[in-house]
């Protein structure tokens, strides 16, 4: 029987390579794998290239992860959020890249990628500094800018429950970005924050299917980064 | 300084007695969320934020909320009883798409023709950000902008051609300000209404462009 459970988040995230591509879920504090971040901190890995809305906030989670120069570019639609210092200090250092993108593509670039969709058409940026040397083409009379689909080598995301398949149901706007992730992620790890048997999931109401997942590891109540900034915790 | 014109409050007022009832409607940060108190008695508006919900309502008072629960400002909020969550790319769908009715943002600068720059001053040491704002003012349907007629120092904001760099060109519909209600028309501003003690020349004055009288003497 299939089974995608892992023990623990380090095993989870053991295997991602220096210079990985990884998609973390999470839209501010709202749905961030805080412990399958600080799992990969703990691991070690450098030269990443992570693609997250946001850059994190305070010296936890996201923020942690690029305090700790192991992240060499940025892909995001708003690298500015209060509390919010990590990444402005070391961008305007020159170690770490930014590659701004529109909340929207961003989001049609992921799933595009986990489509099989290699590009698209967008209005979106057209007239913008954001879409000089893009291809432009007119459809009926406006303007679009190409964009290219994204996928990535690992996925990190949080949902509410998992079944050992790997199908997903999520909790509120902790939701965003993370069901596209999983369909562009080579591997797509996830932390539940309960699994369930299989079956405890209604089909009708599953919001990620287990195709989707490579690996589940439940972490019953995470921490919540807005939680952990204001306790002035900084990871490690 | 004697104050003049509308308050953020009556500028909010005066933008939501224009939305039509049943309105799809997503609000920017700032002034514009103040719209949401503002709505006349028997309509009924449905609340779109971009980071996944429809029928966002803004916490009662006293109530703490919860950290998945937030807006595109990372606020906390509640969902009405009938909202709905989606993920990113059906909430951009929904924008991009064209099914919102109405999206009221703030601004840096609109031009004669509808330009908006609201995302960047273009300082070469600002760490660009644009969220979803390229997106939104590229699909919805309507684009209505309430911004402070002038800049702290006095600058127009309403210019003949914005010097910051554009979230997108030709698509602001109307401008509701401290001073005036004012319209891009195909000839350019046009004043819809003016605030109360407030005349057209006054108003013209601090517009950076031609402004046309749209109400008379």
């Amino acid at each position: 029987m299939i089974d995608k459970r892992v023990a623990s988040p380090a095993e989870a995230v053991a295997d991602i390579p220096d210079g990985a591509t990884v998609m973390i879920g999470g839209f501010g504090e709202a749905g961030s794998p805080i412990e399958l971040i600080h799992a990969l901190i703990d691991q070690g890995a450098r030269n990443l290239t992570v693609v997250n809305n946001n850059t994190g906030s305070g010296e936890v989670g996201l923020a942690a992860l690029i305090k700790a120069e192991r992240v060499s570019r940025m892909i995001c639609s708003y690298p500015r959020t209060a509390n919010s210092t990590v990444f402005p200090e070391l961008y305007g250092a020159g170690k770490v890249e930014l590659d701004l993108v529109p909340q929207g593509t961003l989001a049609e670039r992921i799933r595009a990628g986990g489509a099989g969709i290699p590009g698209f058409y967008t209005p979106t940026s057209v007239g913008t500094p954001l879409a000089e040397g893009k291809e432009h083409r007119d459809f009926d009379g406006r303007e679009y800018v190409f964009e290219r689909g994204l996928v990535a080598d690992f996925t990190l995301i949080k949902c509410r429950t998992a079944d050992p398949y790997g199908n997903l149901l999520f909790n509120k706007t902790a939701r965003n970005f993370s069901p596209l992730m999983a369909m562009a992620g080579e591997v797509t790890i996830v932390q539940a924050d309960e699994v369930v048997t299989a079956g405890g999931i209604d089909p009708e109401c599953v919001v990620t299917p287990g195709i989707f997942v490579d690996r589940v590891v439940e972490v019953a109540n995470p921490q919540q980064e807005s939680d952990l900034v204001r306790r002035g915790v900084s990871y490690p | 300084m004697t104050a003049i014109g509308w308050t953020r409050d009556e500028m909010a007022e005066r933008a939501a007695r224009d939305i039509p009832d049943g309105s799809y409607v997503n609000l920017g940060i700032g002034i514009p969320e103040l719209v949401a108190s503002h709505v006349p008695e028997g309509r009924q508006l449905i609340y779109h934020t971009e980071n996944g919900l429809l029928g966002m309502e803004s916490l009662p008072e006293g109530a703490e909320g919860e950290p998945e629960l937030i807006n595109a400002g990372k606020k906390r909020v509640a969902a009405m009883r009938g909202a709905a969550y989606f993920h990113h790319a059906d909430s951009f769908a929904m924008i991009r798409g064209g099914h919102l009715d109405l999206c009221v943002l703030g601004a840096l600068q609109v031009s004669e023709k509808g330009d908006l720059a609201n995302w960047s001053t273009g300082a070469p040491d600002a760490i660009p950000a644009v969220g979803g704002a390229m997106d939104l003012v590229a699909g919805v349907k309507r684009i209505v902008v309430i911004t402070q007629h002038t800049t702290r120092d006095g600058e127009p904001k309403l210019v003949t051609e914005c010097t910051y760099p554009l979230t997108a060109p030709g698509v602001v519909d109307r401008i509701y300000t401290d001073l005036a209600v004012i319209d891009v028309s195909d000839e350019g501003f046009k004043t819809v209404e003016l605030a109360p003690g407030v005349d057209h020349a006054y108003v013209a004055e601090r517009t950076g462009t031609h402004l046309i009288n749209g109400i008379g003497p």
